[in-house]
Formats: structure tokens, C-alpha cells, sequence
């Protein structure tokens, strides 16, 4: 199709492209303010004349993190809940996914299963029953409490089950002809079939647990065991009561320490960004085939 | 048939998550009890005092209610409705742009925010609105003066819903794109050789094509309604913005959690999931009926 290149079909053109970089620029620039006061001298930042890039550039603040123990410690209980936590629901996701993807002919209970997860899906107790339930099972200040609630990711599983149900069902028929059982089939054709879908479906798992923080804030006695992101929730809490009083002092002590909070930001930003770009590609398709039904 | 042998294997398969399921989504629910109990969590479920509706009474008289109330709702509309249409217009946009490289750089960038948590955001967004951070040095250039945006009734609404579209708008727009790419594009070619113009194009093709996702998504968003985003608003409030910013779940956990009153924080959160349920109930039923809408 030949488009005439008319000057005004050229302007709107240019208006267009540079109305979506205007755009794109927006998602990035408040990170990007944020990664510049990391990097800049602290007196610059305290006074409000970092903008888009570092002012007097430095990695002091990088320099500070390191030495800080309790945002290391913390940086470990979240590195160690999202391989516990991803694993887990990855494990669980597929099992229930697979059986619950075969025909009410091939698996007669199927429906009833469904109805239960169903179910759980749309009643809930509230924060208050389950804070109860975690604290009665002795589950307070271990990573279980972080885990083990969300073992079952129920979207994921609708997820999976959707595209596992879109693969031919000759290819399971002709599996099942020549003797693979469940297992195998799952294992050996389903799984391997499914890496769009899969690598979605633990991107959203995995960053469903990076950024995770009211049951680090509310299962945790002690900020030894807190995950980064209730630490870093924490940070913020001295912050909000000042913005309250809005007191000189409170100001100052806040100001003092803009470039350690901002480095502590960015180190927990990291990484979302480094398997971002290897995930991205797959999740739009994967959410597409997921969601297609028939 | 042969596959019946398999059924057994199938509920093997099911039995860890079913077991997870029910310990941690139905045991909770039956811990709803407490709502009608004078609850101590010393004494437990069993030796509380029972106080029949005592909890919900004691709500409705409270001028809190209908303050955590009237700030959900509005708050969780003003999302539902920007958040309908400011995806829409970016996926509309972006499917005209013609540039294929340009294109696939601007949804990689507008889809990062989507990713990174509120935590972090509330703490970039606390800084940039700051009375010393970037916005209010944009606001004094212009010869304004600075506001404490994230302190003032007035603004904090509005925050919200603008911050929650800003982390949103990319990743919403995915369901648009893949509605246009689903139209067929011999319609655009014969409109083409009838003369219409892009904007004609996109008024009488474009916008008819996605008018029933819009639909389907904001009757589903009506089930959602008082969830009005939790994890950004106990993030970014404080106690100041309480009277605009105060919604159910933050309640719920203020009261319950951190000043103990667990029955109490109970029946609002019941209350929530009744009025929440039905909601969802009605707007899956709409879903299903008019749009052809499945979960599965």
C-alpha cells in the first residue's frame, strides 16, 4: 500500500513521533531522577539541583551501601524468597495447570477443581484471618510466611491451563498411543512446548516476590529478617512523618541522607532491570496466547 | 477408555496445591468468625466473647466509615475511568506510528514501571513532589508556588490516580494492541480506496473494533471497584491526607493491625468482600453475557 507523502501527512508524522518519544521519556525520567541524585555529591542533592543527570558525580553512596549489613542481609532474605517462592509456584503452577487443561472425558473431577480454585479465588478472609493463621502456625520471622501463603499463584495456574489447552489435542493422543503417561507428557512435551507462556508466567512470579513487602512488614518481628522491599518501605516511614511536621530539623536529617535512600532505591531496581529485557519478549506473547480460548 | 487409568496420577498432581489452597485460602475464611466476636488474641477463636453485630454497628457510626468509603470509591472510579481511557488513546497513537524500530523501543520503555513496585515508586514519586524535588522547581520556574502535593487534600487524589496511570497506561495498552491487530486490514484497504482519510480510518474502523474490550474492561473493573490500590496508597499516604487518601484496606490494616482491634478490622474487611464479591459476581455475569467473557 503506496501512501502519498503529502507535507502535511509528513507533518503529522513528525508531530506523531515526537509525541510518543515525549511519552517514553515520561515512563523513564522519574527513575532516571532518581539514579542521578544516587549518583550525585550529597550537598547538590540535599539542595534540590540534581535533575536529570548526576551533579557532581560519584559513587560514594554505592560506597556507603556496601558497608551497610542490614541492607545486605535484606537484599539476601529477598534473593533467597524469590528462588524458594519462584520455584515453588513454577512447580506448583505446571502441576495443577496440566491436569486441569485435559477434557472432562480424560479427567471426570476436573470441574470440581476448578469450582475449588474458583472458589479460593473469590472469597477471601482478609489480612486479619490470615495474620492469624501464619502467626498460629508458628510461621513468624521465617521465610515461610513469605512463601508458603502464595505457594499457589491461582492466575498463573488459569494462565497456563488456557495455553496447555491450546496445544493440539492430537499431539497428546498420539503421546498417550505410543505409551507416555501423564508425567512424561508433561514433562517431556507440554513444558518444553510452553516456554513463551512459562517465561511469563515466572516473570510475573518472580517480580510478584522482588516486590512484595506488607507480609515482610507484618510476619517479620525483627528487620533482621525483613526482605528488601519492606526495608526500603522503612526507610520511607521516618520520611512521611516528617513531610507531616514538616519540622526544620526533620528536614535536614532527611536531606542528609537523599543520596544513600536513592542508591538504596537503585540497587533494589536492578534486578527487575537486568531480566526485564531477557523476559519482555516473551511476555506480551505469552499473555496473548494465554488469554486466546476456544 | 485408557485415559481413566490416568485419572489417578491427575489428582496426584493436584494434591499439593489443592492442600495449599485449602490452608491458606479456606482456613482464613472460616476465620471471618471473628468479626462477631469480641476477638483477643490471647484467648483465640474459641474463647472470645461473642458480640453479635456489635463490629458493624460501631461502623456505621463512626464518621470514618463513610469517609474510607466515599475515598474508595472515588478514588477506585477516577482510576477505573483514566485508566480506560488513557491506555486506549496510547495504543491508538501507537499503532499509527509507521516506524517499526521506534515502535518496539517506546512499549519496551513504557512497559519498565509496570514492574517496579510501589515501595519503590512511592519513594522516587515522595522525592520528585517533594518541596525541594524536581516538580516544584518546574512550578517556581513557571513563577508558581511550591505545594506540598503529597500532604495536600486537594492534590492527593489526584496524585494517585496520575502516579497509578503513569505506572499502568503501557501495560494496559497490551489487550488495545492486540485488539488492533486482530482487525482485519482489508477494511483499512478498502476504506483507503475509498478515500477516507487516517482519521476517518480510525473513527470508523479503529474505534468501533476496540469498543467491546473497552467494555469488557470496564464492566469487570466495576467488580473491582473497592479495590482502590492498596500497596500505592499505604505507600504514598501519610497521616495528613488521611481524610482524601484513607481507603478500606489501609484502614483495615491501621485499625486491625497496628492498634490490635483484630474483630473490628474483621468486619470491615467482610463487609468489603460481601459488597466486593457481589460486585464481582454482576460484573462477571454482564461480562459473560454480552461480551462472551470465560475465566477459563
Amino acid at each position: 500500500m503506496v501512501r502519498s507523502k503529502t507535507w502535511s501527512s509528513r507533518l503529522s508524522e513528525s508531530v506523531l513521533i515526537l509525541v510518543m518519544i515525549g511519552i517514553a521519556l515520561t515512563s523513564v525520567l522519574p527513575i532516571l531522577n532518581t539514579v542521578s541524585i544516587s549518583l550525585s555529591d550529597t550537598a547538590a542533592a540535599a539542595g534540590g539541583f540534581v535533575n536529570f543527570w548526576p551533579v557532581g558525580f560519584n559513587l560514594e553512596s554505592y560506597a556507603q551501601i556496601v558497608q551497610e549489613p542490614h541492607f545486605l542481609n535484606a537484599f539476601g532474605v529477598s534473593v533467597k524468597r524469590v528462588l524458594v517462592g519462584g520455584a515453588l509456584n513454577f512447580i506448583l503452577t505446571i502441576l495443577m495447570a496440566y491436569p486441569l487443561s485435559r477434557t472432562g472425558a480424560e479427567f471426570r473431577y476436573r470441574n470440581a477443581y476448578m469450582w475449588f480454585m474458583l472458589f479460593t479465588m473469590l472469597f477471601s478472609g482478609g489480612v486479619i484471618p490470615h495474620y492469624i493463621l501464619v502467626k498460629s502456625l508458628g510461621l513468624f520471622n521465617s521465610i515461610w510466611a513469605l512463601v508458603l501463603p502464595g505457594a499457589v499463584p491461582v492466575f498463573n495456574v488459569i494462565l497456563m491451563m488456557n495455553f496447555f489447552r491450546s496445544i493440539p489435542k492430537e499431539l497428546s493422543e498420539a503421546g498417550y498411543m505410543d505409551g507416555a503417561g501423564p508425567w512424561y507428557m508433561l514433562f517431556k512435551v507440554f513444558v518444553p512446548l510452553s516456554t513463551p507462556a512459562l517465561a511469563t508466567v515466572t516473570l510475573f512470579s518472580i517480580v510478584g516476590h522482588w516486590n512484595a513487602f506488607f507480609d515482610g512488614l507484618i510476619y517479620m518481628r525483627s528487620s533482621e529478617f525483613y526482605p528488601l522491599q519492606t526495608y526500603i518501605q522503612q526507610l520511607a516511614v521516618p520520611m512521611d512523618l516528617q513531610t507531616a511536621d514538616s519540622t526544620q530539623i526533620g528536614l535536614l536529617e532527611k536531606m542528609s541522607n537523599k543520596t544513600l535512600n536513592a542508591a538504596k532505591i537503585v540497587v533494589s531496581m536492578v534486578p527487575i532491570l537486568v531480566i526485564y529485557p531477557f523476559l519482555q519478549k516473551y511476555f506480551i506473547h505469552g499473555i496473548m496466547l494465554g488469554s486466546v480460548k476456544e | 477408555m485408557k485415559y481413566k487409568a490416568y485419572e489417578k496420577i491427575y489428582h496426584l498432581m493436584l494434591l499439593p496445591g489443592v492442600i495449599f489452597l485449602f490452608i491458606f485460602s479456606v482456613i482464613p475464611m472460616f476465620g471471618v468468625v471473628i468479626a462477631f466476636q469480641d476477638f483477643k488474641i490471647g484467648r483465640g477463636i474459641a474463647d472470645s466473647e461473642w458480640i453479635g453485630l456489635e463490629n458493624f454497628l460501631y461502623l456505621f457510626e463512626l464518621p470514618d466509615g463513610r469517609t474510607i468509603f466515599y475515598n474508595t470509591v472515588y478514588i477506585s472510579a477516577m482510576k477505573l475511568i483514566a485508566g480506560l481511557i488513557v491506555p486506549l488513546a496510547f495504543a491508538i497513537l501507537l499503532n499509527e506510528l509507521r516506524l517499526v524500530m521506534l515502535k518496539r523501543w517506546v512499549q519496551t520503555v513504557v512497559y519498565l514501571p509496570h514492574f517496579l513496585s510501589w515501595v519503590i515508586l512511592a519513594n522516587v514519586f515522595t522525592e520528585m513532589l517533594s518541596l525541594g524535588g524536581i516538580v516544584n522547581r518546574v512550578v517556581k520556574w513557571f513563577g508558581g508556588e511550591p505545594v506540598m502535593f503529597l500532604a495536600s487534600n486537594k492534590w492527593f487524589p489526584f496524585i494517585l490516580v496520575a502516579s497509578d496511570i503513569w505506572k499502568d497506561f503501557g501495560f494496559s495498552a497490551i489487550v488495545y494492541l492486540a485488539a488492533l491487530a486482530g482487525i482485519n486490514p482489508a477494511l483499512y484497504e478498502a476504506a483507503e480506496m475509498d478515500g477516507a482519510s487516517r482519521v476517518k480510518q480510525l473513527w470508523y474502523i479503529s474505534l468501533p473494533s476496540l469498543a467491546p474490550t473497552v467494555a469488557l474492561l470496564a464492566t469487570l473493573g466495576i467488580g473491582h471497584i473497592l479495590n482502590a490500590g492498596f500497596d500505592q496508597v499505604f505507600n504514598l499516604y501519610n497521616p495528613l491526607v488521611y481524610e482524601s487518601g484513607d481507603i478500606i484496606d489501609t484502614y483495615v490494616y491501621r485499625v486491625g493491625l497496628v492498634q490490635a482491634q483484630y474483630g473490628f478490622a474483621t468486619a470491615v474487611g467482610l463487609l468489603k468482600s460481601v459488597i466486593g464479591f457481589v460486585l464481582i459476581i454482576v460484573s462477571y455475569r454482564l461480562a459473560y453475557k454480552y461480551a462472551n467473557y470465560r475465566i477459563f
